[in-house]
């Protein structure tokens, strides 16, 4: 670029000779000089300007056309993203310890109608009814003639029912992909399982939603798509249940009895081997809840965990233990049994009125199941610690089952803990609780004096909660309940092989109207097994039995739910695993030495 | 030297454009195998599951109990029991070839236990043919 002198010679030189300042022609070549510099920036700076503007104008041009272009466009699924890793919608199955099938889904169809596409309601209706004989062709006509633009006429179909439908031929007529709850099993392990049923409902999918048992508890779990549908396994043994289910349905017919119930509880790891609640009913047709009267007469009742009934002389072994446990008295020690005994306006009698005393051994209270010798042993105990006892083997509150029920099913405790209730339930009466109960403070027992939760989860591993008592106290209490097997009212409950320790409880079924029916029980057989290194609790309950092939009708538990359990033990033992044990000769010929 | 690369590098555009076109279709197809193997996979999975339905159904307690039943003729089947558990002991061991009496004195007669003759410490052919008496003797133990 040229550049013009500030002070140009021949401008200066005639200047100077006009007399003029040449300073001004100076300046005057500055500001022209200034200018021309302004507006060169001027110019640049517009230039970009106008590149931004064109830059931005394109840059939300763009951005808008793929706003545009996305809003347009059908939506899909990305395609070459998700390879691996797929959720699965579906709810997951359940199964048994050993992987075998107690719940699974199955793909079906619904049909669903779209009366206004229908070309021959009247045909359509009559050749529903004939497919499904429980539907009414006259009301389904009534329904598609209403002006209706959409019904549902079935919520599962079978495949041949599909093609059935499909053969009718009307465009009114859809099918949407229904996922359906089945158990495989039947009956088995039904109260267990609980049932399914549908949430909410859409043409193309519907929510599989657990109503009862552990599907219910478990919903959320089982439905987690996170959990990718990885099964869920039971504690349940199913060849277990089955078999304990089959010997308990006959034992209840042969006992004449309404109800009956049985668990089978692992000691050290909680598990629940089998939970049979007879009668029951079949998941994949869950009866409806009854409307009035008792709800422990319907099949849905689960005995096992909801029927909280006195569970009778199957306590006594509770006070007993404590007693060792506080160091108050030894097996050995003898206490008052003299009967009846007045305690107040109260009279503790013993069974048909007997009288085992005037003193007993701590032992052969326990052995001949004697009421007035275990209030004794109670009130030495007394009411306190007798409390925190019965507490701390979970007496007080709802099992920890993974049932929805056991929520429900806490015992019944009286408000007031007065004297006489330290007596009566010190003997299973005046307080309430399950069979589920029972099972854990039992295998508390079992379990060397540490307290079991019971669990339907399958979890292999031991449990570690602390101790309720001594093991020195539950090697004591065990002793004392084989004694009852082997010479007391259980007698009828012994196991070649298998040591069966357990405790009989017969109680009377409380009237509604207050008092108790004498000619109505429960009747209770609390057992572990062996009783040399306890694995398994067994607890059978019968409502209502009765035995009638003596002369005169018997109802105690020592002949109506000691052999059935008996017989439970025998068939189940095997499936355990566990061989015959062979027994020292007399109980008697071996003693614990000591220094 | 320049229109050499120029040309070079034109060829090496249209090679590239090439192998995109190519990727871009091969790219393709395979996604759309994806899809279609996933679709399979999905068929296959329920089928699996229905299966597995049918299976759990046709083993269930019930029926085999029944089955059990109605083929006892055939089967013979008993609920498992606590006799059947057997002692360890009550196996016999399989008996071994006893030594025939003129062995006995001398001690050759130890190597012949195997019941073989290719123990290269005992190749004698008497031991062979007392081996060959104890047999049938054998045979008559309990």
């Amino acid at each position: 670029m040229t550049r013009t002198p500030l002070r140009p010679l021949a401008r200066i030189l005639s200047a100077r000779a006009r007399g003029e300042n040449p300073d001004s022609i100076e300046r005057e070549n500055i500001r022209l000089r200034q200018e021309k510099t302004r507006d060169r920036a001027r110019a640049r700076a517009e230039g970009r300007l106008l590149l931004l503007g064109i830059a931005f104008t394109i840059a939300f041009t763009v951005i808008g056309g793929r706003m545009g272009l996305l809003a347009a466009t059908e939506p899909s699924e990305p395609r070459g993203a998700n390879s691996g890793a797929q959720i699965v919608a579906g709810r997951a199955d359940l199964t048994d310890r050993n992987g075998r099938l107690l719940a699974t889904n199955l793909l079906t169809h619904s049909l669903y109608a779209q009366p206004r596409d229908m070309v021959d309601p009247a045909r359509v209706a009559r050749e529903l009814a004939r497919i499904f004989p429980d539907l009414d062709a006259n009301l389904l006509l009534a329904r598609f003639t209403d002006g209706r633009s959409f019904m549902w006429v079935r919520r599962k179909l079978s495949p041949e029912q599909m093609q059935a439908v499909h053969d009718i031929g009307d465009p009114g007529l859809l099918f949407g992909p229904r996922e359906m709850r089945l158990y495989p099993n039947g009956r088995l392990a039904a109260h267990v399982l609980g049932g399914a049923s549908f949430g909410t409902e859409g043409v193309h999918s519907a929510e599989v939603i657990g109503t009862a048992g552990i599907e219910k508890y478990l919903d959320a779990q089982l439905r987690d798509p996170a959990l990718e549908g990885k099964p869920v396994a039971l504690s349940l043994d199913l060849t277990v249940q089955a078999t304990t289910q089959e010997v308990l349905e006959a034992g209840m017919k042969m006992m004449n009895a309404k109800g009956a119930a049985a668990i089978l509880l692992d000691v050290y790891t909680g598990e629940i081997l089998a939970l049979v609640s007879l009668p029951d009913f079949d998941p994949n047709d869950r009866p409806q809840a009854l409307a009035k009267g008792d709800p422990a007469d319907s099949p849905l009742f689960n005995r096992a965990v909801q029927g909280v009934y006195e569970l009778g002389s199957t306590f006594k072994i509770f006070a007993a233990a404590q007693a060792l446990d506080l160091g108050l008295l030894e097996p050995s020690s003898m206490v008052d049994a003299a009967a009846p005994m007045v305690w107040g306006k109260h009279k503790i009698k013993e069974f048909e009125n007997r009288n085992y005393g005037p003193l007993l051994s701590v032992r052969d209270v326990i052995v001949k199941s004697s009421n007035v010798g275990v209030a004794n042993i109670a009130l030495m105990i007394g009411a306190v610690r007798q409390q925190a006892f019965l507490k701390s083997l979970g007496f007080f509150g709802p099992t920890p089952v993974e049932l929805v029920e056991a929520a429900g099913a806490k015992p019944l405790i009286p408000k007031r803990w007065a004297e006489i209730v330290t007596i009566t339930a010190s003997y299973g009466h005046g307080m309430s609780a399950s069979p589920m109960h029972l099972a854990a403070a039992y295998a508390a027992i079992a379990n060397g004096g540490k307290a079991v939760r019971p669990t339907l989860l399958r979890v292999d591993k031991p449990q570690d909660y602390p101790a309720v008592m001594s093991n020195d106290t539950a090697v004591k209490a065990i002793d004392m309940l084989r004694g009852v097997v082997t010479e007391g009212t259980a007698s009828l409950g012994d196991v070649e092989g298998y040591q069966v320790a357990g405790k009989t409880g017969t109680a009377d079924k409380p009237k509604a109207t207050g008092g108790y029916y004498h000619d109505k029980v429960i009747n209770t057989f609390a057992s572990l097994f062996p009783a040399s290194n306890p694995k398994y609790v067994l607890i059978v309950t019968l409502d209502e039995p009765v035995e009638t092939t003596g002369p005169i009708p018997r109802r105690t538990a020592g002949w109506t739910a000691v052999p059935v359990a008996a017989e439970i033990t025998r068939r189940v033992a095997p499936l355990l695993g566990m061989r015959p044990i062979i027994e020292p000769a007399a109980s008697g010929a071996v003693t614990l030495i000591r220094n | 030297m320049r229109p050499v690369l120029y040309a070079l590098s034109f060829l090496a555009v249209m090679g590239l454009a090439f192998w995109a076109y190519r990727e871009n279709y091969a790219t393709q197809q395979s996604l759309r195998t994806v899809e279609e193997l996933q679709a399979e996979i999905g068929t296959l999975r329920e089928a699996l599951a229905v299966q597995r339905a049918e299976w759990a159904y046709l083993n269930r307690p019930d029926r085999l109990r029944e089955l059990s039943t109605i083929n006892f003729d055939r089967l013979g089947l008993f609920p498992l029991e606590p006799g059947q558990f057997g002692q360890i002991g009550l196996v016999s061991y399989p008996v071994l070839p006893t030594l025939a009496p003129d062995d006995m004195p001398d001690g050759t007669g130890t190597a012949d236990r195997s019941g073989t003759l290719t123990d290269p410490d005992a190749p004698d052919p008497d031991s062979a043919k007392a081996e060959g008496n104890v047999n049938p003797q054998e045979e008559q133990l309990p």
